[in-house]
């Protein structure tokens, strides 16, 4: 890190350049989990859940379907910046900060991958038949 | 400050008990009736009964309850958040006031969610 001098010691550990761009996707994807989240509660609470082909029936509807992926992307989404605060802000020392962020993003990125799957596999009906 | 931290902790509960309970519970829907209801059999209710299930139904009724209280006090704290961005909220009676009405609207959203789904259970 550097060569001794002032200004090596402190190249590249500055800002990262990249807070405005974080702010900003906070907040768009929390108006967007207000509603996408918002949906998903309110038919949690209204659905009959100990019934699977009735919630199945419910999640296969088209609409039903692209707004659950919709809350998948949006949800990791806005989970991974969050995350990344929590680790910025507590997980002192260098390795364990990138092995940190390392396992939030593989979480991140494989939990959406994960629910999107299992969305497709409903909606398109290659689920086990009800 | 309270309202602050809370908002941190019902964000870091939710991003990391609430999405891997939703992944459980969006698997097991799209894996079939069996995997489905082993998963209601372990988070809610298992016909069979079994010691083990008996004490993981109350844990995950207690967890479910735990989620519902993080997504209405994060719900409600991200609204303040986003009205305190337009800079809006910062004088101090204003700012004690919201946080005040913030955490007791999680309180009592959690509670009125609860008493709906149980009287419909009963």
């Amino acid at each position: 890190m550097g060569n001794g001098t002032h200004l090596g010691k402190v190249r590249g550990l500055g800002s990262s350049g990249h807070g405005s761009q974080h702010w900003l996707q906070q907040r768009l994807t929390a108006l967007a989990n207000i509603l996408l989240v918002g949906f998903l509660f309110v038919s949690l609470v209204r659905l009959p859940l100990g019934d699977h082909a009735a919630v199945l029936r419910w999640a296969a509807n088209p609409t039903v379907a692209l707004a659950l992926m919709l809350m998948v992307v949006s949800v990791f989404w806005h989970l991974r910046l969050g995350l990344t605060v929590l680790i910025e802000d507590y997980a002192h020392g260098e390795a364990a900060r990138l092995f940190a962020l390392v396992v939030l993003n593989f979480y991140a990125i494989g939990g959406a991958a994960f629910g999107l799957f299992a969305i497709a596999r409903i909606a398109f009906g290659g689920g086990a038949p009800a | 400050m309270t309202v602050s931290i809370l908002h941190r902790v019902s964000g870091d509960g939710l991003a990391i008990v609430g999405a891997c309970m939703f992944l459980w519970w969006l698997g097991a829907l799209a894996s079939g009736p069996d995997a489905y209801a082993a998963f209601v059999a372990c988070v809610w209710n298992d016909p069979a009964g079994g010691a083990f299930h008996q004490v993981t139904n109350i844990l995950g009724k207690i967890v479910l309850v735990g989620l519902t209280w993080a997504f209405f006090q994060h719900l409600f704290s991200g609204l303040r958040h986003l009205v305190l961005d337009t800079g809006a909220g910062y004088e101090l009676k204003t700012n004690k006031l919201w946080s005040t009405v913030v955490m007791i609207s999680g309180v009592l959203a959690t509670a009125a969610t609860w008493l709906y789904i149980l009287a419909g259970a009963l």
